[in-house]
């Protein structure tokens, strides 16, 4: 591809680095506004789009807990492998970036809680396979019985359970890893899709 | 709607995105995820979205579609998003190696924010996702574009957000003033909503 004279980039250059500005072809997509009508922002249009699709969330959620369940049945027929351990996690953490997106914002703390389960265990086949069931079954459950008016409190109650006992693991199977388990332990520092 | 314009005082006016003249690329092993991106983008006003399911057929679409933006997931088959990254940002390429990258994912460990940095990715995007959030990185990159650092061992946008002058970490780069680029203010004229 050929680019035209006056869109290559300007390159500045510096002892152990160069330093690169290329034409912003973005730049046409910029459009200034001094006039604006109710009913054309764009993150009004798009928030109203969602809400259009919210109706089809629920078997989307259903569908991610039978994935998961499913990646837990392969975990207890044939063990810990690459390939039943990724696809177990992958299950887990689809769950925990979307339930909020789908309504099920409480769900989300217990999927997170066995992706750190199996991220941060440093030997895969010594986990615990009650500790996964109970974390499978836990979510499940809490969809299962969202539209009950006690949820988000039964969920809290659930999670705040599986936290303790996954820390203790994690604890304890990470204990000659000082290191590596203050690391593991430190909060998360990226913005969310909410920010 | 009841069409009433509102007229803002003169000189002062908001910068908008116009998402017809954008091309996208959006690249997650989850159809409902790639479903929800695509119902926003087209919510924005996007008319060409491209997708792909995986890190190969994201490459793909990538070299093929030319898009002016990439919205990848990290964790992927064949290749994640990381790697599809590190393919992207290959200097001199064919492609276009200076392609905005927004990493959208599950992930939000500091590891892994250093590690999407590092690899080149634009922007990070911690789900759960809005349409707000989504649509303030997409307008940062569109209207606040970084310089690109080409190093031995780095490629991709100028990690340095802040021009802090009270930094006193250690200094990497070395030859010239010329080390530290203010960001363009456009940005801090632009709002999502009213």
């Amino acid at each position: 591809m050929v680019r035209p004279k006056n869109d290559r980039p300007n390159t500045a250059i510096y002892d152990d680095h160069e330093v690169i500005t290329p034409p912003n072809r973005l730049v046409k997509a910029i459009k200034k506004v001094t006039v604006t009508v109710p009913g054309d922002d764009p993150v009004e249009r798009a928030e109203t789009a969602l809400s259009k699709l919210s109706s089809e969330f629920t078997s989307w959620m259903s569908a991610e807990c039978d994935r998961l369940d499913a990646a837990r049945n392969a975990v207890k027929t044939f063990g810990f492998g690459k390939k039943t351990l990724d696809e177990l996690f992958h299950a887990a953490h689809d769950i925990k970036g979307d339930a909020s997106t789908f309504g099920y914002a409480a769900v989300a703390p217990a999927a997170e809680s066995l992706c750190r389960v199996l991220e941060y265990s440093p030997e895969a086949s010594r986990i615990p396979l009650p500790l996964i069931d109970q974390h499978v079954d836990a979510i499940r459950a809490i969809v299962r019985e969202y539209a009950r008016p006690d949820a988000e409190q039964i969920a809290h109650a659930l999670t705040k359970k599986l936290w303790e006992v996954s820390e203790e693991f994690l604890t304890a199977a990470n204990k000659d890893r000082p290191d590596y388990l203050a690391g593991i332990l430190s909060p998360p520092i990226a913005p969310n899709g909410n920010s | 709607m009841n069409g009433r314009a509102i007229v803002r005082p003169s000189g002062c006016c908001m910068i908008r995105i116009d998402f017809h003249r954008l091309r996208f690329v959006v690249i997650d092993d989850n159809a409902h995820m790639r479903r929800i991106i695509r119902t926003l983008l087209h919510g924005f006003g996007a008319r060409e979205v491209h997708e792909a399911e995986d890190g190969a057929t994201g490459l793909e679409a990538f070299t093929h579609h030319l898009p002016d933006i990439v919205i990848t997931d990290w964790a992927m088959p064949i290749f994640d998003g990381l790697e599809l990254t590190q393919m992207i940002r290959q200097p001199g390429s064919n492609g276009n190696p200076f392609v905005p990258i927004i990493m959208l994912t599950g992930h939000s460990e500091k590891k892994r924010v250093i590690a999407a940095r590092d690899a080149g990715v634009t922007e990070f995007l911690a789900k759960p996702l809005s349409a707000k959030a989504l649509y303030q990185r997409i307008l940062n990159v569109v209207a606040n574009p970084r310089p690109f650092i080409k190093t031995k061992t780095y490629f991709g946008p100028d990690r340095r957000r802040n021009t802090n002058g009270n930094y006193n970490g250690p200094e990497r780069r070395k030859g010239g003033k010329a080390e530290v680029f203010a960001q363009a203010p456009l940005i801090d004229k632009a709002k999502v909503t009213d």
